[in-house]
């Protein structure tokens, strides 16, 4: 491939360049990109605080920005479904023919007066005096508007659970998944210096800020945020008239379109920089299965949101220049379904940009803990391009009780039991891989085994689903809900907080803290199947989703007992991720210092010197093998890596 | 799990809990090999002192058997859902009633076409929230909407069908067995009022229905 030439600056004065010394020593600074000829712009200088932790164009760096960015997402999108879960659990019971007798419903904890306030005015909390002087002044103030006397309005339930749904997947997996893992992960494990594009990198992770910024605005617009679920179905979402949301709606349609450019931009780098900048030696069949995820998931990301954003610019032509695409009147105009083609066109390869990224981690971690190569390498790869490919032909399972034609059901149904099989030999090989291993369990690899194991949950559940007799029944119950959570909590989330503990030591030098790491994976794999499980019986028994107060059906009161222990189990699921960020921030400053390959790993990021300098490798590496040569038969070492010279029977890859 | 579905009292719905609890035990059933085979693997293969891991890159053999056996299956699966998925979803023939739903923020409103049998004339009855039907006879529901999306749903029915804003909707049909009060709540996202949109069917004999009808349009 390219020349490996390589120069490393020290910190001398041969240059114009200003240099201030890094209080950290370690750091060394090698410059150029590897595929460069000319290297005159590499930053010799020492980087200023903003250069270095603002408006970096270090692949690592923005790799870490995309993850804070992630994890403080996923606090609010947690707590925005604390809130409505507590409306589900404590809401208003009516009296109903036949039904438990009514009941008012239960104010919201700490921000809800106390009862005293309600019986008799009497203040005696802290949130009292709050309530006394909000119901005084003129002003129409947030929390008068959205949560009176701490209850959920109905209209503040649907922003609750549309804003839940669109943060947790379009601002914290994808950024997490792509954003931080792809950033930090691609240029170290092909081996090269940076991403192909550092100043659109950049550009990426700041417009993904701007969108979250402006998401967040949506929240204090008049008329309140976007409340027409996560998938926006028009009409609802295309004319403010049917919700009374003004520019909620407006905001949420263009900070998305604004998050869809930033992963845009992010895929575009992402496929250059593994086509292009690949070490000597790693061709593609070398690549790890995490960078072959992110590579096909960069491809998925690239085709797939334009789409959206089309969508999303009709919307707000709709809504704002008097168009009717998704409205059909009287005299003609467009159709509802339109809108539902365009967003699950787009939204079932998001599903999977959402999942295999997850894949591809805990491909990792199950090798390397398993100390053994991937068992059949080469059909994971294939299962994930089946996935890819498969994902484009079945949006329309979204879409079988639309009024969609019911023949094309049968066409949907077939493509998507189709899934089954990439998605079971995925599993299957994961199964081989730990068959006649030596399975270490350290805390990344629990973390693996709950991926797989909530993942085959969360497949098989999806059947229900595919087959379109019994999804006239389940589809948009809770059954749903219990599907995409054990997919993408169970499955992502898993992957995610796996990776973190497992790539902690390369991103920052040192260890988390193995006993809180491993309290935090007991109480989060205990927690998410306590508020997970039940809630397919809750569809099974017919519940819908999206609805505010379950009591006010008759047959649905059976289950109040059941949505108190879900709300229960989440608000566990909730406190328990503090004990993650405590780790986290703490393991930075204070956690044991690691060494260069503290996990005994083959693959090329862990050849960089701890932590990681700016320019990553002191040398480019050359690669000789596949990337999961474990307990090779004759060798000493139970690895070799990646980039030790030949001497080692032929690879896998190859 | 098959325990918590509401009673089902559709002659045509039969096969959904039939494919319901098939899925249901092919579903178990893979779930409880891959999950023993996991931990199977993990204590037998738990890291010991001494001990190493054996080197194996794969076996064609066995990719080749379980994705046919994934495949058969899967397809299996479809082949025996397409009649069910044909029968559900086909505009009735010959029904013996017709009457138009109407889904509008937050109420469904039932139109009966009235003795003339015909909707849109002036014995046209409009009904809120409430649907009247015979037992064992079938039922076609013309389904449209006014503003919004809204869905049709009769858990006891296992029957759901989006109702679309100035679109008619001829698929949607049933024949309940049992007379009784059912509820028919809107399962699509519809505004603030979405939870609570709520009817209800009642299922009559025939000589209930028949004198429920003769005092909606008195001779």
């Amino acid at each position: 491939m390219q020349e490996n030439e390589n120069i490393s600056h020290e910190h001398d004065d041969d240059e114009h360049h200003e240099h201030a010394h890094d209080d950290n020593d370690t750091m060394e600074h090698t410059h150029e990109h590897d595929n460069d000829e000319h290297h005159d712009h590499a930053d010799h200088h020492e980087e200023s605080f903003i250069r270095k932790y603002i408006f970096s164009l270090d692949h690592k760096m923005i790799g870490k920005q995309f993850l804070i960015y992630g994890l403080i997402m996923l606090f609010v999108g947690g707590g925005l479904a604390l809130l409505f879960r507590w409306q589900l659990a404590y809401p208003e019971t009516p009296e109903l023919e036949g039904g438990k007798p009514a009941k008012a419903a239960k104010p919201l904890p700490i921000i809800g007066p106390s009862q005293k306030y309600i019986d008799d005015g009497e203040v005696v909390t802290g949130a009292d005096k709050m309530w006394e002087r909000i119901y005084d002044s003129d002003k129409e103030e947030f929390l008068e508007v959205n949560m009176p006397s701490g209850l959920i309005e109905p209209h503040f339930y649907n922003m609750l659970f549309t804003m839940h749904a669109t943060i947790m997947v379009f601002f914290v997996v994808v950024p997490i998944l792509v954003g931080a893992f792809g950033n930090f992960l691609i240029p170290l494990m092909i081996g090269t210096r940076d991403m192909a594009f550092p100043v659109l990198n950049m550009l990426s992770f700041w417009l993904a800020v701007l969108a979250a910024v402006i998401m967040a605005a949506g929240f204090f617009v008049p008329g309140g945020h976007a409340s027409a679920g996560w998938t926006g179905y028009a009409p609802l979402s295309s004319d403010p008239q049917w919700t009374g949301v003004g520019w909620g709606l407006n905001l949420w349609a263009i900070s998305l379109l604004i998050q869809g450019f930033s992963s845009l931009v992010g895929s575009i780098n992402y496929i250059t920089t593994i086509i292009n900048m690949r070490a000597p030696g790693m061709t593609f069949l070398r690549l790890p299965l995490v960078i072959w995820s992110l590579f096909i998931v960069a491809i998925l990301l690239l085709l797939a949101f334009p789409v959206l954003s089309s969508a999303l610019a009709l919307l707000i032509f709709d809504r704002l220049a008097g168009t009717t695409f998704f409205t059909s009147t009287a005299e003609g105009g467009g159709s509802s379904l339109l809108w539902q083609h365009l967003f699950w066109f787009f939204g079932h390869p998001e599903v999977y940009i959402l999942i295999l990224p997850g894949m591809g981690i805990a491909s990792e971690l199950i090798a390397v803990n398993s100390r053994k190569p991937i068992f059949g390498y080469r059909s994971m790869v294939y299962a994930m391009i089946a996935i890819a490919f498969l994902g484009w032909v079945v949006w329309g399972h979204h879409m079988f009780q639309s009024g969609m034609r019911p023949g094309m059901g049968a066409f949907f149904m077939t493509t998507t039991m189709l899934i089954a099989v990439p998605s079971a030999i995925k599993t299957f090989n994961w199964l081989g891989t730990m068959f006649r291993g030596s399975i270490r369990f350290t805390t990344p690899m629990l973390h693996a085994i709950a991926f797989v194991s909530m993942f085959v949950i969360g497949g098989l559940s999806g059947i229900y689903m595919a087959n379109t007799p019994v999804d006239i029944y389940i589809h948009d119950t809770y059954y749903i809900v219990a599907h995409i959570h054990y997919v993408v909590f169970g499955g992502s989330l898993f992957a995610i907080f796996g990776g973190i503990i497992f790539w902690f030591p390369k991103m920052y030098g040192r260890y988390m803290n193995d006993t809180l790491s491993k309290i935090h994976f007991w109480l989060t794999f205990i927690a998410f199947n306590c508020t997970f499980f039940p809630m397919h019986i809750l569809g099974v028994g017919g519940h819908m989703r999206r609805i505010s107060n379950p009591m006010q059906y008759e047959y649905l009161q059976t289950f109040e007992g059941m949505n108190i222990f879900i709300t229960m189990s989440a608000f566990t699921l909730g406190f328990v991720q503090l004990i993650l960020v405590f780790n986290f921030v703490w393991s930075i400053y204070r956690g044991k210092v690691a060494e260069k390959n503290p996990w005994n790993v083959t693959t090329l990021e862990w050849e960089a010197p701890t932590p990681v300098p700016h320019g990553n490798f002191a040398q480019i590496p050359t690669v000789y093998r596949g990337p999961y040569e474990y307990s090779v038969p004759g060798e000493e070492s139970d690895f070799i890596p990646q980039a030790q010279p030949e001497h080692a029977p032929a690879s896998a890859g190859d | 799990m098959l325990g918590w579905l509401p009673e089902n009292i559709s002659e045509y719905a039969q096969g959904v809990d039939k494919l319901f609890a098939l899925i249901y035990w092919i579903t178990v059933v893979a779930f409880v090999l891959v999950i023993g085979t996991l931990i199977v693997f993990l204590i037998k293969y738990r890291h010991r002192a001494g001990h190493r891991a054996e080197y194996i890159e794969g076996s064609t053999k066995l990719e080749i058997i379980w994705t046919a056996v994934t495949t058969v299956i899967v397809f299996g699966l479809a082949m025996l859902s397409f009649p069910e998925w044909n029968n559900l979803k086909s505009p009735a023939e010959n029904p013996d009633y017709v009457v138009q739903v109407r889904g509008e923020q937050f109420n469904w409103y039932m139109i009966y076409p009235g003795p003339d049998n015909e909707l849109g004339t002036e014995d046209d009855l409009e009904l809120e929230n409430e649907l009247y039907v015979p037992e064992d006879k079938l039922v076609q529901i013309l389904l449209t909407s006014k503003d919004v999306i809204h869905s049709f749903f009769i858990p006891n029915l296992r029957q759901k069908q989006d109702a679309l804003p100035n679109q008619t909707i001829d698929t949607l049909k049933f024949q309940a067995r049992e007379p009784g009060r059912y509820e028919i709540p809107c399962a699509e996202l519809c505004g603030f009022g979405h939870s609570g949109m709520l009817g209800y069917l009642i299922v009559q004999t025939q000589e209930e229905y028949d004198a429920w009808v003769a005092e909606q349009w008195p001779e």
